[in-house]
């Protein structure tokens, strides 16, 4: 049953729309209201979360018959942990710049619950395929809620999208580009996404 | 689908064995390959800063001092046609709130700070990394002053121990940090001269 595309189709978009993790499921809110002062760090992290979501979903897969139930989460840290360095590592190494903004976020995403959620709820249930999928589908749909929070965030803040300003930040209400700011916005793009998903 | 292996003591300590082996194995040789980009990225950042410390200078002398805890600190001569126009210094300060500070700060030969690049630190997201100026006015309060201004006693303190520097509101550590930090920097560059 799994195999078919369409079920698939259905597997990758319901990360982007109906089950959004930031928007309808409400996960991982440290780094969704911590990173997103800009566009491009709202994008860095949900990218850097994606490669990790869908590496160890497709690991813990792999592994799930392998793995004792009374070890799981243990096994599963210990697997999440593992790429989440790898990936603080490359983007050290060639990214700087975006590391420099991010780095302090980066070993966050090992204690992020939308990672570990999908591991327990999703992988450790189904197979690669279905699990990569899946995780591919939940890390887009949370880099596109972080990049959209973090476009909003800068827009209003500082007048600039994706750094190319579109109006003097003179005019931009800091308040956006602060915690509360976060709060505010992400508020607004909840009930906004309500509605469009009705 | 295959029966999931049983939980007793065999199992688990061996699946958690091969576990955490396997992932050392692959974190090992993910630092190998990454060693030298991060080197030359670090690099880079580290001439970046001292270049937005001192301007303007064709030639860099860099001299490595030790200090009394047996730590490193690199100070660069910064020189213009033979000539010192100033001095960067790349200090540290291990009483932040978590880990270790590196801050390159900015010497002019009348002991002036001109600025300061936080060049590395893990200090709590919102509140101790405001010693960035990326994120507040609060190292500003250092730019363009005589480091003797700054002090009392002999010491860079933040008001709450006497000093005449603004903390950061809610990170006090992180704020004492940073100057000690700075403290270091004029100690070394002042050690080096004598």
């Amino acid at each position: 049953m799994e195999d078919t595309i369409m079920n698939q189709l259905k597997n990758f978009t319901k990360g982007l729309l109906k089950e959004n993790p930031v928007f309808v499921l409400l996960l991982g809110m440290c780094p969704t209201l911590g990173v997103t002062t800009s566009a491009i760090n709202g994008l860095g992290m949900g990218l850097a979360t994606t490669f990790v979501l869908a590496m160890s979903n497709i690991v813990i897969s792999l592994i799930k018959n392998l793995v004792p139930s009374k070890i799981r989460i243990p096994i599963f840290i210990v697997v999440i942990a593992a790429f989440v360095t790898v990936v603080q590592l490359l983007m050290e190494a060639y990214v700087p710049a975006l590391y420099d903004s991010l780095g302090l976020f980066i070993p966050l995403i090992v204690v992020n619950c939308i990672v570990l959620g999908r591991a327990e709820a999703f992988a450790s249930k189904n197979g690669v395929l279905s699990s990569a999928v899946d995780g591919l589908g939940m890390g887009l749909g949370f880099a596109l809620a972080l990049t959209v929070l973090g476009g909003v965030r800068e827009l209003l803040g500082s007048g600039k999208i994706f750094d190319m300003t579109l109006y003097s930040p003179t005019y931009g209400m800091l308040a956006f580009v602060l915690a509360p700011g976060a709060f505010i916005v992400l508020g607004y793009l909840i009930v906004i996404s309500k509605k469009m998903i009705k | 689908m295959s029966k999931k292996l049983e939980s007793n003591f065999k199992n688990m300590f061996l699946v958690l064995f091969v576990a955490t082996a396997v992932s050392a194995l692959a974190l090992s040789m993910t630092y190998n390959a990454t060693k030298e980009p991060i080197a030359l990225a670090k690099e880079a950042k580290q001439k970046a800063a001292i270049e937005e410390v001192i301007s303007g200078f064709d030639e860099l002398q860099e001299q490595v001092v030790t200090d009394a805890s047996g730590n490193e600190i690199k100070i660069f001569d910064c020189l213009k046609n033979g000539e010192s126009i100033g001095k960067a210094v790349q200090s540290y300060s291990t009483s932040g709130f978590s880990g270790k500070i590196d801050v390159m700060v900015g010497f002019l030969p009348d002991g002036t700070i001109t600025k300061t690049v936080v060049l590395a630190h893990a200090e709590t997201p919102g509140l101790g990394d405001k010693m960035d100026v990326a994120k507040s006015d609060f190292p500003r309060q250092f730019w363009d002053k005589n480091i003797t201004a700054l002090q009392t006693n002999g010491k860079v303190q933040v008001k709450k121990d006497g000093g005449k520097i603004d903390a950061i509101t809610a990170a006090t550590i992180s704020s004492r940090a940073f100057c000690d930090a700075i403290d270091r920097a004029w100690e070394a560059c002042n050690n080096n001269n004598k």
